[in-house]
């Protein structure tokens, strides 16, 4: 009984020991490849265009929303300190730093990492990553690296873009729904907001980018090449990259607080 | 019973791949043990055989998708297995595969897809790029077909464009993975013609696999079947027809029982009616 328990639980940190290594194994294959990705940058862009400029409209709309109920919650609970006017630094240090990158990461992983994976996927199932091999090209440096690599470069931008309109929410909720007094709510927020909160923010989704981005190719990638494999891969994207996201904020947060 | 037919040798003219007792396993199922055939310049080899002999599998060992566990596979002289991924991609550019479902790239067009290769390996200038696209497309018939995206094509055009594609390169060796799998007649019979008159036209070797008996032996020089992951017969079609073998004329005739049973493995069916398991 006790031997069965010990066997799978070895076995289970086997598994997990060997899908860590694999995924380094691919990450240090996409790295490799990627000097000579960026040499062909048409490649990249298009893969921008799918992975940040498709996903907008997601991040905006989000973006606005959380905003608006940072106003809301946050002017609720600095009125009872009378300190209402913090609105404005108390929504901007809470967007750039934390909610920012970590909301717009896990939308990124529902909207792009699932599209990644799962045209991966479809690609591996019906052949076309199998005919690329037979016409001597290698897939992951035409089909994997320049979707990495778009990937990477729009997380920062989403991130920004989201932090952006979720203090215009925070704005059109606290000043001119609730009446805090506009002048203190932007200059409160100038004078708190430092460059290095800023570059907190930079750094977190730039790491965000490479977790979902990594996760969503490889799992794509390495899919079976059936239906019921594509679906499991765009599941797994979406599950490993939630955690991931957060696990590694916390990480980010603890080491540079 | 299993060698009864091979009464031709194997060509005398120089073999472009050369399998010599390759045996391949995939975990514990053994697909090919002690497999050697040879396919020779110029000509159309088929390679039939029932659904899992590992026909497939085949093509991949020839173009060093996968290697062998034993034994060796020689593609233009070069041992497949002792090649680093620098040596398999030169060796596929001088080789072209058909896959089953035409493999297109999906988000590129008819156009864009054959001139893929092309713009993958060369730095020809657009014009001349253009040239030889539209030469190919129009070899299979599609010129008219360049600016549609492949979800716009039936199943036959598809594989017209991919054979459009695996022939941009000018290859030496075309390969073949199931070229009739869910074509209606009339695409069956332009498949048909294509291989035929490609291989001659252009002066090129073809491996055809495929189950379609009729078809392949109405285009194929040689025919090899594979059963048990050996070759059980070969020879010209004609030879392989007159078979005496039960192996062979069960297979050349579609019969539903003989060697191949029509029944998987299974206990007593009355023990198993009346409640046993």
């Amino acid at each position: 009984m006790i031997g069965a328990v010990v066997r799978e639980l070895w076995q289970s940190l086997r598994d997990a020991l060997e899908a860590l290594g694999s995924y380094a194994f691919f990450a240090g294959r996409l790295l490799a490849g990627t000097p000579r990705a960026l040499l062909r940058f048409g490649l990249v862009t298009a893969q921008i265009h799918n992975a940040g400029a498709l996903s907008l409209v997601i991040i905006m709309l989000s973006g606005l929303f959380v905003g608006m109920v940072l106003g809301l919650l946050g002017y609720d609970l600095l009125e009872r300190f009378g300190s209402e006017e913090s609105l404005g630094m108390a929504a901007a240090l809470g967007l750039v730093k934390e909610l920012g990158p970590v909301v717009t990461a896990l939308l990124f992983a529902g909207r792009a990492g699932t599209a990644l994976a799962s045209e991966l996927g479809l690609m591996r199932a019906t052949d076309q990553l199998a005919a690329m091999e037979m016409m001597a090209v290698d897939p992951v440096r035409r089909v994997v690296i320049p979707r990495f690599l778009g990937g990477i470069i729009s997380m920062p931008l989403l991130a920004a873009i989201f932090s952006l309109i979720g203090l215009f929410g925070a704005q059109l909720v606290g000043v001119q729904l609730t009446g805090v007094d506009a002048g203190q709510f932007w200059s409160q927020m100038r004078g708190a907001v430092e460059i290095d909160d800023v570059m907190e923010g930079v750094i977190k989704s730039g790491v965000f980018g490479v977790a979902c981005s990594l996760v969503a190719v490889y799992e794509g990638y390495h899919s079976a090449p059936t239906a019921e494999g594509v679906g499991r891969a765009t599941t797994r994207t979406v599950v490993i990259s939630s955690v991931l996201v957060l696990l590694l904020d916390y990480m980010l947060t603890a080491i540079m607080l | 019973m299993s060698s009864s037919v091979r009464r031709e040798p194997p060509v005398a003219q120089e073999a472009v791949v050369r399998v010599q007792g390759v045996r391949y396993s995939v975990g514990r199922r053994t697909i090919f043990d002690g497999l050697d055939l040879e396919v020779a310049r110029g000509r159309v080899t088929a390679v039939m055989g029932p659904s899992g002999t590992g026909k497939t599998t085949l093509l991949r060992l020839i173009s060093g998708q996968l290697l062998a566990d034993r034994g060796r596979v020689l593609t233009f002289g070069e041992d497949v297995g002792a090649l680093k991924r620098a040596g398999i991609y030169a060796l596929r550019r001088r080789m072209g595969m058909l896959f089953q479902n035409g493999a297109l790239l999906t988000d590129l067009s008819v156009y864009e897809n054959v001139a893929f290769p092309l713009r993958e390996h060369t730095r020809l200038p657009e014009r001349l790029l253009r040239h030889v696209v539209l030469t190919k497309l129009q070899a299979v018939g599609l010129r008219g077909a360049a600016r549609l995206m492949p979800a716009e094509l039936s199943g036959g055009m598809a594989r017209r464009v991919a054979l459009a594609r695996a022939i941009v390169m000018d290859p030496e060796l075309l390969i073949y993975d199931e070229p009739f799998v869910g074509l209606d007649p009339i695409s069956m019979g332009v498949v048909l013609r294509l291989i035929r008159s490609l291989n001659d036209t252009l002066g090129l070797t073809s491996v055809v696999v495929s189950h379609d008996v009729r078809e392949i032996t109405a285009v194929a020089d040689h025919c090899y079947l594979l059963s048990g992951g050996r070759v059980v017969a070969s020879g010209n079609p004609a030879e392989l027809a007159d078979s005496d073998s039960e192996e062979v004329r069960q297979f050349m005739r579609g019969l539903p029982d003989g060697p191949v049973p029509f029944h998987y493995p299974a206990p007593a069916y009355d023990e198993q009616l009346r409640g046993g398991r």
